[in-house]
């Protein structure tokens, strides 16, 4: 047991970012994730797709211990995702995430909002913290809202102060679930933007979504997933082009049918 | 008569006032009062009993009122309303209490204090908040020092505390101090440590499961039994910690609710930004669930602030105590209905005053965020 863990811990090397190996995850008795192998490299944009309940969101959950896995390694910039709080801790403040719902802090301004991981997590004087927020801010596009509340922007100007709230805590890794499911047209376009030059910097990304365009664009692998596994990776051409699994046929016909 | 309809271009059309009958007071009579036949009935109804009511309450209580007389014959020589010449002869007591004559400006300068304590908790744009603040939370042990005498004041005893002093006292000290348990105890509540968790359910089960009456005689009979033999307890601040672990469980459930209606995605998101338990409990999850709570909060305190007349039941005399001690007095025999109706101002004073601010604080709390 120990040699698989040494085997396991000196594999990983310096570019892999993300290290999954035959991890596996249970919900009480349902099998949610069966033996998923993955690697994220410094700078790889990685899309993740495939129908609901494929575990997909799951999966990226799991990298930042939002959710648990019984079985299996996650290793995360060389540091191993088990129980200990501080490995944790030192795994979040490094992997910054944008979920569907934005989960903005209703009761905090949109700079407060973007400050708060700086200032209490990396202890950034404050004067510094309001800076590159505001910095960020502009990079997604509304510098001019940083003094109103969450609750007084459209979904769209949400979904980029989370994303630029998340880009404060300057994260190695950008963990996307489903960003775009909760905005109408206009505004999914605006908040693909924002991730198209996010992807432009370098940043390594893993994003779970339907936009398909987003996926030819920017992405260096798509994965698809079902029933909780890995079924195919392959990069974008490749991947819609030559589709090797027939659930992946399937899904695409399906996705890409209308 | 037409009025004069003019076509405008789109886009050009100008911004005109509402006509008459569709605004001011008229619309505001014709919505609320006169909107249907059953309202229109029940306005009418309305002023015949406001006609019927208000009158001679007014008369009874301002009008033909006595203010100045010195026993029960001379009030009722003196005119047909209420006596609240008896008021003012029994103010000084129904305020203070038996608290000695000399040492009154103690009581007078704690709660000035206490006022000017109360400022920069319950405003956040007073000037110089956080030395203020300071002072705020000094402020019970200054309050104790004055009230209580030792280190260059005369010492008064408890059972000198009485009547409206006493009620405030006891209200202010179980509002101060039942919060933060209560947070601390739904906190608990909510852990995932077994032994807290099981210390906090036991602990509010079994305070909620009691009267507030049958905790003060465990507080003043058999509190005795439990301790070491020979320890003496004052009775004041044994009354004080059974008010503040009473209040502290209502809280605590008030403020669960307020925790469960909180999304997980905030908390997740406080997780995902590698946010501590508590930083993310102080920062995050408390002020949302706190506002949300606040409706709750400020019930239970007013219900709190009420509940201090039971202290009577074990001989301290509050307001109540001696409001009624009063009326049994030879001189003024009988005057309930100036006595009762004193007490209830006192009480809707500061119950009242709660209210209002707890609106005013959701208020200002109301970021938009209701979507």
């Amino acid at each position: 047991m120990a040699d698989s863990n040494a085997a396991v811990a000196t594999s990983a090397n310096d570019d892999d970012l993300i290290v999954i190996k035959d991890m596996h995850k249970w919900y009480g008795d349902f099998h949610v994730l069966k033996n998923i192998n993955l690697t994220v490299k410094r700078g790889e944009r990685i899309v993740v797709c495939g129908p609901s309940g494929s575990g997909k969101s799951t999966m990226i959950r799991c990298i930042n211990r939002l959710e648990e896995h019984q079985k299996g390694h996650i290793f995360v910039d060389n540091i191993e995702l088990t129980n200990d709080l501080k490995q944790i801790d030192a795994i979040r403040r490094e992997v910054g995430m944008v979920f569907q719902h934005f989960n903005l802090f209703p009761h905090l301004t949109v700079l407060e909002n973007c400050t708060l991981g700086p200032i209490w997590v990396r202890q950034t004087p404050k004067a510094e913290a309001d800076e590159a927020a505001m910095a960020y801010l502009e990079k997604v596009k509304i510098p001019e809202q940083a003094l109103k509340y969450p609750g007084q922007l459209s979904g769209g100007q949400q979904q980029r102060v989370a994303i630029a709230r998340s880009l404060c805590m300057n994260p190695r890794i950008m963990l996307f679930d489903e960003p775009t499911s909760a905005l109408d047209p206009e505004m999914i376009k605006e908040v693909l933007d924002t991730m198209i030059e996010l992807a432009e910097t370098g940043m390594t990304m893993l994003c779970v979504t339907h936009e398909m365009g987003f996926a030819k664009t920017v992405a260096d692998r798509v994965i698809f997933m079902d029933e909780g596994e890995i079924i195919e990776a392959n990069e974008p051409n490749e991947f819609f082009d030559n589709p090797q699994h027939e659930r992946t046929k399937l899904f695409l016909s399906q996705i890409l049918g209308h | 008569m037409s009025e004069v309809t003019q076509t405008y271009t789109p886009g050009t059309h100008p911004d005109m006032p509402p006509p008459p009958g569709q605004r001011g007071i008229v619309l505001w009579l014709r919505k609320n009062l006169f909107s249907s036949w059953a309202n229109t009935i029940m306005t009418l109804i309305g002023i015949y009993l406001l006609y019927k009511i208000l009158p001679p309450m007014l008369s009874w209580a301002v009008f033909d009122a006595v203010m100045n007389a010195s026993n029960r014959e001379e009030c009722q020589a003196l005119g047909s309303g209420a006596c609240w010449a008896f008021i003012k002869d029994r103010f000084i007591i129904l305020v203070y209490g038996f608290y000695p004559e000399e040492l009154r400006w103690r009581v007078d300068l704690s709660f000035l204090l206490l006022c000017a304590a109360l400022v920069p908790i319950l405003f956040d744009k007073a000037p110089m908040r956080k030395p203020w603040m300071m002072f705020s939370v000094a402020y019970p042990f200054i309050a104790g020092w004055l009230l209580l005498g030792g280190a260059g004041l005369t010492p008064v005893g408890t059972d000198e505390f009485g009547g409206m002093m006493l009620n405030t006292v006891v209200g202010v000290t179980g509002i101060a101090f039942s919060l933060p348990l209560g947070i601390l105890l739904a906190l608990g509540r909510q852990s995932h440590l077994p032994i807290v968790k099981s210390i906090s359910v036991c602990f509010i089960e079994f305070i909620r499961g009691v009267p507030l009456i049958t905790l003060l005689f465990v507080a003043s009979t058999m509190l005795n039994y439990f301790l070491p033999p020979g320890t003496t307890f004052d009775l004041l601040l044994r009354v004080l910690i059974m008010v503040t672990l009473f209040s502290a469980a209502y809280i605590a459930e008030v403020v669960r609710g307020g925790l469960q209606a909180i999304p997980n995605g905030q908390y997740e998101a406080a997780n995902s930004m590698g946010l501590k338990y508590w930083q993310s409990m102080r920062l995050i999850i408390l002020p949302q669930a706190l506002k949300i709570s606040i409706p709750g909060i400020v019930n239970t305190f007013i219900g709190l602030f009420k509940d201090t007349t039971l202290v009577l039941i074990i001989g301290l005399l509050d307001v109540l105590g001696i409001g009624r001690s009063s009326m049994a007095d030879a001189q003024w025999n009988g005057l309930s209905n100036e006595v009762y109706i004193s007490i209830a101002l006192f009480f809707f004073i500061a119950c009242f005053g709660m209210s209002r601010y707890s609106i005013y604080l959701e208020g200002k709390l109301d970021k938009g965020y209701k979507r």
